[in-house]
């Protein structure tokens, strides 16, 4: 529906620019701003949001907070899906030896649980923004892989990839110009998906302490100090809970939304 | 035969499948879906191959294109082995043979325009580029029915027969010898068939053209072929020139397959009933027996193609002679 894709990108162009204008748009410092005379003040002038445990202001947290959420599920989507796409498109057209291969290794991936896989990495790295984006980069491609190579497997036996390569064009080609257009698409939409749960996965190590490091903000670590304050100050948690909610929201809108609008039968000729 | 080797030949061609295994304990099968074909086209030929949907006409089509690897036999452009060591690379082939496929809504990548598609054939053989090459494609697309500004359109906005157009177009890009034509008309309305199968004898004659059509449909094979062979069961059970075959049918499965279309009374010029069949040699019998559905794997065996008179043979049991 084009409503989900209005929305969904509304509300991603909102945490986008948040992001990006935080430093005009953030009425504090986020880490330096911190007086502990000031602290857990609920919202209201001049702290919208409130204030933490530090006195910081929680909206000019969340507001730079939205840059190392959106780096992270962005690039780590990114290293996520050109895995996924590369192993799923060459696995299902060539099939065989490679097939089977891919297909174990996907299947092992499933079958760790993708938050204690990239801990393990975390923990080998050790915490920061390169190892995360490395470790989220490398644990979620699987589904990405499967629909991949799902698709392929529907599309090769069509009769213009056929056709391509009966006009000599080399398989690179053909998967670069016959399959991934037909299947970026749904690749888009696990994409989007796929950013949303990577913004969850890093609030999540940065929550468990070894994502990003305080005192630089990220949606994570700020519920992570919020925890001690959920009776006295719940605006600490309750507003990062929703930067998250929105981001992934957005980000699963926008992807159905693209899904609909790549449909080549909704596309119209330019005249 | 002496003289200059013919255009195309498949020698001894067999492409065996293994069938899925229910469980383990069965024994492994073959799927024999070409087994031990020969044919031959010569320059500016068409020649038909006709039988029942999974007779392993359509994987001939594709063994001769190099979309299918062969178990055995070779397939041969001028004497020169199409398969096998030493064969073309996929480029070099791709200017020798070009297929026209069957589904005309499965035959053009949805998301690239008529346009792209073909101008990415002429830079991929360094053929043409730049408004040569657009020059080029507009003129294809004149050629076979279309006009120039349908380059810039996607394939769903074109009909069934403009597809098939288009597939026409897309095979004739980069001038190959031979068109294999995989049931080129059976995803099209009857109306639609005559005008594709005019435009088709019009390329034909014009850029000397050799054919190989896949079909299920006698009546279309009768307007086009110069040359029949009648699969059945991935054998060959007759083969012959046109005249031959229609007028003279003698393997039953061939006489059953032209009894079943409903106007032969057109092909036959005057009667329904079938002439009857030319006398065979040596009393020997025809196998299978056509009136019950066999099991291709207990087709009779040994058997061998018989020739019963000027270029027209016809399977039989037994060893050759």
């Amino acid at each position: 529906m084009r409503f989900n894709f209005v929305f969904g990108l509304f509300l991603v162009s909102v945490v986008v620019l948040a992001a990006l204008l935080a430093g005009l748009l953030a009425p504090f410092h986020p880490i330096m701003d911190a007086d502990l005379m000031s602290s857990e003040l609920p919202p209201g002038a001049p702290h919208w949001m409130g204030t933490d445990a530090q006195g910081r202001d929680v909206l000019s947290r969340i507001l730079y907070g939205a840059r190392v959420s959106l780096m992270v599920g962005v690039v780590s989507q990114i290293i996520n899906s050109t895995i996924g796409a590369a192993l799923g498109i060459s696995a299902g057209y060539f099939g065989g030896v490679w097939d089977d291969f891919v297909n174990g290794l996907t299947n092992v991936m499933l079958a760790i649980p993708s938050l204690v896989f990239a801990l393990a990495i975390m923990a080998v790295l050790g915490p920061g923004l390169p190892s995360l984006l490395i470790a989220l980069g490398l644990t979620n491609w699987s589904w990405t892989c499967r629909i991949a190579r799902g698709s392929t497997l529907s599309l090769k036996s069509q009769s213009f990839v056929l056709a391509a390569k009966a006009a000599g064009f080399s398989d690179w080609n053909i998967m670069r110009t016959q399959i991934l257009p037909n299947i970026v698409g749904p690749l888009l939409v696990i994409g989007t998906l796929g950013i949303g749960s990577a913004v969850l996965a890093e609030a999540a190590l940065s929550f468990l302490g070894i994502g990003i490091r305080p005192p630089t903000p990220s949606w994570g670590n700020m519920l992570t100090d919020a925890r001690e304050l959920l009776r006295t100050a719940p605006w600490a948690a309750i507003f990062p809970g929703l930067a998250i909610f929105v981001t992934v929201l957005g980000f699963n809108l926008l992807g159905d939304g693209l899904r609909d609008m790549l449909d080549p039968h909704m596309r119209t000729r330019r005249e | 035969m002496t003289g200059p080797a013919p255009l195309l030949e498949i020698r001894d061609l067999s492409v065996h499948f293994a069938r899925p295994r229910p469980t383990i304990f069965h024994p492994a099968e073959m799927l024999r879906a070409v087994d031990h074909v020969d044919l031959t086209l010569h320059e500016g030929e068409c020649l038909s191959i006709v039988g029942e949907s999974g007779c392993g006409k359509s994987t001939t089509a594709l063994a001769v294109m190099g979309l299918q690897e062969p178990t055995a036999g070779t397939v041969l452009y001028r004497g020169k082995p199409l398969n096998g060591p030493g064969a073309p690379g996929r480029k070099e082939r791709a200017r020798i043979a070009q297929m026209v496929f069957q589904d005309p809504f499965a035959s053009l990548n949805p998301r690239i325009s008529i346009g792209r598609m073909l101008l990415a054939q002429l830079s991929l053989h360094g053929i043409a580029s730049g408004s040569e090459a657009r020059d080029r494609v507009a003129e294809m697309l004149t050629r076979v029915g279309l006009s120039p500004d349908h380059a810039r359109r996607f394939p769903h906005e074109f009909s069934g027969g403009q597809r098939q157009r288009i597939g026409i177009a897309r095979a004739l890009m980069l001038d190959p010898r031979i068109l294999v034509l995989d049931e080129p008309l059976s995803a099209l309305d009857v109306s639609i068939q005559a005008q594709i199968i005019n435009l088709l004898m019009e390329l034909q004659e014009r850029l000397k053209l050799s054919y190989i059509m896949i079909s299920h449909d006698l009546s279309v094979v009768e307007h086009v072929s110069d040359r029949v062979a009648v699969m059945y069961f991935g054998r060959v059970v007759e083969e012959g020139g046109w005249k031959q075959v229609f007028t003279t049918p003698t393997h039953p499965y061939t006489r059953r397959l032209i009894d079943s279309v409903p106007d032969m009374d057109a092909v036959l010029a005057q009667r329904r009933e079938l002439p009857p069949p030319a006398p065979v040699p040596d009393g020997a019998r025809f196998s299978p027996d056509i009136s019950a559905r066999p099991d291709p794997r207990t087709m009779p065996e040994p058997s061998h193609l018989a020739t019963i008179g000027p270029d027209h043979r016809v399977r039989l049991a037994g060893k050759a002679p």
